[in-house]
């Protein structure tokens, strides 16, 4: 039903990303703009960015976005306005607030376990020299072999 | 009737798989050759059987045999005989079924080639393959049974999504199975030589090849999805960090840690129990991909399959086959002793260092894909995780592993001089700085990485050109040439493979940095400036395709005056499913592609128009193809196609 109702939203405006008569004047606004809508979310799309989307929600955003950015606000204050009003899903780049340090740290922490379980054992291997895991037995032959 | 006899083709490959996975396996505890013997008829037949019934499934397609289900829900009795085969496969049963005949396949060819394998391993191998193939035949047979007739079959069918009728989404399923199915030889390997309780080198020369041959599969199954997306979306994205992109990454960026220290245990009999831990890890990334993909928990563009009753079962497949083989590893992996010695610095450290940044790298892109679903279960935070996360946490580790790969390259085995391995590497430095730097003085704007993508890519092309010539030893210009045709072509598909991923490396910073797009009105007539082109809107007309009607654009490109191209952009709209595509039209060339997308009608006549230079934009596909190219050399390696056989000591392993 949901995928039906998409798809007549999709007929009824089959507009296409950014259009024309959205682009601000301001070529440095307009820049700023193209920026900010790349990390947000087309909320009604699977994993879309509001710049690429050709959902009409997205549009309203990106007007919406080209709006606060007309009115004066920084890239903060327009994103803060956007996360207020439709939640945190919006944010393409999460935030470190909370449990999501977690997963900003989750590369970093891994390669510093991996380096701990690494090192020491390339250490290891580096320091047991060569023939040392022969028997008593088969020294004495080498031994034999070597005189 | 044909397709009743395709029905129970598979259901009797179901009963030879579950032969397959027990008699063989108590045969080899027993050592009974003949119940060990019993692997091989049924491995094949376990194959012919799944092809029978993936030959019915392509006929009722091809015939559109609308009293089946799945035909009457992916197909149509006018769309192109091309797109009627693919659809076989472009739906979640259809693929399934395409999954276990790969599955048999690789068992298969593992009877075909494996001739050389000891009986006792060679029957547990199988007998893992099997098992493999009766949880999947048995999750196709209760949950996706792809042979549901109906009742009533309606005049016609409802076609196949039309964003899927295309010729690059008709082959990039079955390039990305054949790898994701190819690491269950991997796995089936690892998982029979924790049985047995024994690693050596010849079982590291066994593993390599099929991991290369998924590996090559997965490469090529990747980039024609990313240049599928490139073409078709209409915007020139070519990488969305989609959860279903990111889960054939996944098993890629695994596999390719895989296939580098299977040569480890093959030439120096070390990091044994970390092979065998990638090897289970590869094929269950490949699994929670198949998870990821046809549960559709993580909605994404491509998940056509919104099932939890399915998803639940491949949860089961995961649960059991990573649990019971991690548990196995838990056990065995004390018994596997390494022996090869070497120093700090050594090509096995190197190797070490490849192998953490790529394991690292996955996990990255795993936690990042999954992170959406853990908050939300967690602390009920409903976030998005999205492509300025991965671009951030990901591309760090390939910064570093493109920094160190040509030095790691360089090192002999067991001990290394870094003074020495990185003395003939010092040219190929210099001029990767010395064009980055050039590059940063020309270009406009600030961004750094264009300039990083150009220092990563050269040095890698150049270090992987410094290795080869580096190999041909010592004395005049023209003994070392000869000399340098004569290399192994082990030597030749390791310089290839890293001179395609510094070209990839490059691409994609390229495309990343050095875009030009213009959006604009344009009136017919009307002609505007593209970068150093011009662009004009000569004609719009409306036409009618096979299974569509398009809105077709006619553009000319000019430079100077000069034609360019001719192109012919379209906005096509699908009848059946009411869907409209985009089919950008684009001029390829060497150093950049122009891209043309027509969009609406405007009020006053005009016609949005989008417009696009990709630099470099070919250089990204042809990264990949030469990647996959190298490892194709490296396969026909002498060594894996003569005495491949007999478990030597590691002492007569040729150290190089």
């Amino acid at each position: 039903m949901i995928r039906v109702l998409l798809l007549l939203l999709a007929l009824a405006t089959p507009a296409h990303a950014v259009q024309p008569d959205e682009v601000l004047a301001d070529p440095a606004l307009e820049a700023r703009a193209r920026d900010l809508s790349k990390g947000l979310r087309c909320l009604v799309c699977r994993n879309e960015n509001i710049d690429d989307s050709n959902a009409a929600l997205a549009r309203d955003l990106r007007v919406l976005l080209r709006e606060r950015l007309v009115a004066g606000d920084t890239d903060a204050q327009a994103v803060a306005y956007i996360v207020d009003r439709y939640g945190e899903y919006v944010l393409l780049n999460p935030t470190t607030s909370g449990a999501n340090i977690l997963l900003w740290l989750a590369g970093p922490i891994l390669l510093l376990g991996g380096l701990a379980v690494a090192v020491p054992m390339v250490r290891r291997r580096s320091q047991t020299r060569d023939g040392a895991d022969l028997s008593a037995e088969e020294r004495a032959r080498l031994d034999e072999l070597l005189k | 009737m044909i397709v009743e006899l395709g029905h129970f083709a598979l259901v009797l490959a179901l009963a030879v798989a579950l032969i397959q996975s027990t008699v063989p396996l108590i045969g080899a505890g027993r050592r009974n050759a003949a119940w060990m013997a019993l692997a091989d008829p049924a491995a094949v037949t376990q194959f012919l059987l799944i092809a029978f019934a993936f030959g019915a499934l392509t006929y009722a397609f091809v015939t559109s045999d609308f009293s089946l289900r799945l035909v009457v829900a992916n197909s149509h009795t006018l769309k192109p005989m091309l797109y009627k085969v693919s659809g076989v496969w472009g739906n979640h049963e259809g693929s399934l079924l395409l999954w276990v005949l790969i599955l048999a396949l690789f068992g298969a060819c593992a009877v075909w080639f494996g001739d050389n394998l000891p009986p006792q391993l060679k029957a547990r191998v199988l007998a893992v393959q099997g098992m493999i193939g009766v949880a999947f035949l048995l999750f196709m047979l209760i949950t996706s049974n792809p042979f549901l007739r109906l009742e009533v079959p309606p005049l016609n069918g409802q076609d196949l999504n039309p964003l899927l009728q295309d010729p690059g989404l008709a082959f990039h399923p079955p390039f990305l199975y054949l790898g994701y199915v190819g690491l269950s030889m991997s796995f089936s390997f690892a998982v029979a030589a924790l049985i047995e309780g024994r690693v050596d080198a010849a079982w590291g020369r066994w593993v390599r090849p099929w991991t290369l041959v998924s590996w090559i599969f997965l490469t090529i199954g990747i980039a024609l999805g990313s240049w599928w997306a490139y073409y078709e979306l209409g915007w020139g994205g070519f990488w969305f960090w989609d959860p279903v992109e990111n889960a054939s990454f996944m098993p890629w960026l695994i596999a390719a840690a895989l296939l580098h220290s299977a040569i480890v245990v093959e030439k120096r009999e070390s990091l044994k129990a970390w092979t065998i831990l990638l090897a289970i890890l590869a094929f269950g990334f490949s699994l929670i991909g198949t998870f990821i993909v046809r549960s559709g928990v993580i909605t994404s563009v491509h998940a056509f399959a919104n099932d939890p009753e399915r998803g639940v079962f491949i949860l089961l497949i995961l649960a059991v086959f990573m649990g019971g083989a991690l548990t196995l590893f838990a056990f065995r992996a004390g018994a596997l002793e390494a022996r090869g010695v070497f120093s700090i610095v050594s090509r096995e450290s190197a190797l070490v260092a490849n192998n953490l940044l790529l394991a690292v790298a996955a996990f990255v892109v795993f936690t990042g894909t999954i992170w959406p679903l853990v908050a939300e279960l967690l602390w009920d935070r409903k976030l998005s995780v999205g492509e300025p996360f991965f671009n951030a946490a990901f591309s760090p580790f390939m910064v570093a592993l493109a920094t160190i790969l040509p030095i790691g390259a360089m090192m002999p085995w067991k001990r290394a001089d870094l003074g020495r391995a990185l003395r003939p590497l010092w040219p190929a430095a210099l001029l990767s700085v010395a064009l980055g730097s050039l590059v940063w003085a020309m270009q406009t704007e600030r961004s750094a990485l264009g300039p990083v993508g150009v220092i990563l890519g050269v040095w890698v092309v150049m270090g992987a050109l410094t290795d080869l010539w580096t190999r041909t030893g010592r004395g005049a210009v023209a003994g070392r040439l000869t000399r340098l045709t004569r290399l192994p072509r082990a030597d030749w598909g390791k310089a290839t493979a890293h001179a395609g991923l510094g070209i990839t490396i490059f691409a994609v910073a390229a495309m990343l940095s050095w875009k030009t797009e213009d959006i604009r009105v344009v009136q017919l007539g009307e002609t505007f400036p593209l970068g150093s082109y011009e662009v004009t809107l000569r004609d719009v007309q409306q036409e009618q395709g096979p299974n569509y009607t398009t809105t077709r654009a006619d553009m000319l490109v000019t430079r100077a005056g000069a034609e360019v191209a001719r192109l012919f952009p379209e906005k096509r709209v699908y009848p059946v499913q009411a869907m409209p595509t985009t089919e950008a039209a684009i001029d390829y060339g060497f150093l950049r592609d122009i891209y043309l997308v027509i969009g609406d009608p405007q009020d006053n006549g005009g016609w949005a128009v989008r417009s696009y230079i990709e630099p470099f934009a070919n250089w990204l596909w042809g990264g990949a193809l030469i990647m996959a190219l190298g490892g194709m050399l490296s396969l026909s390696d002498r060594r894996y196609r003569v005495a491949a056989g007999a478990r030597r000591s590691p002492a007569g392993v040729p150290a190089e």
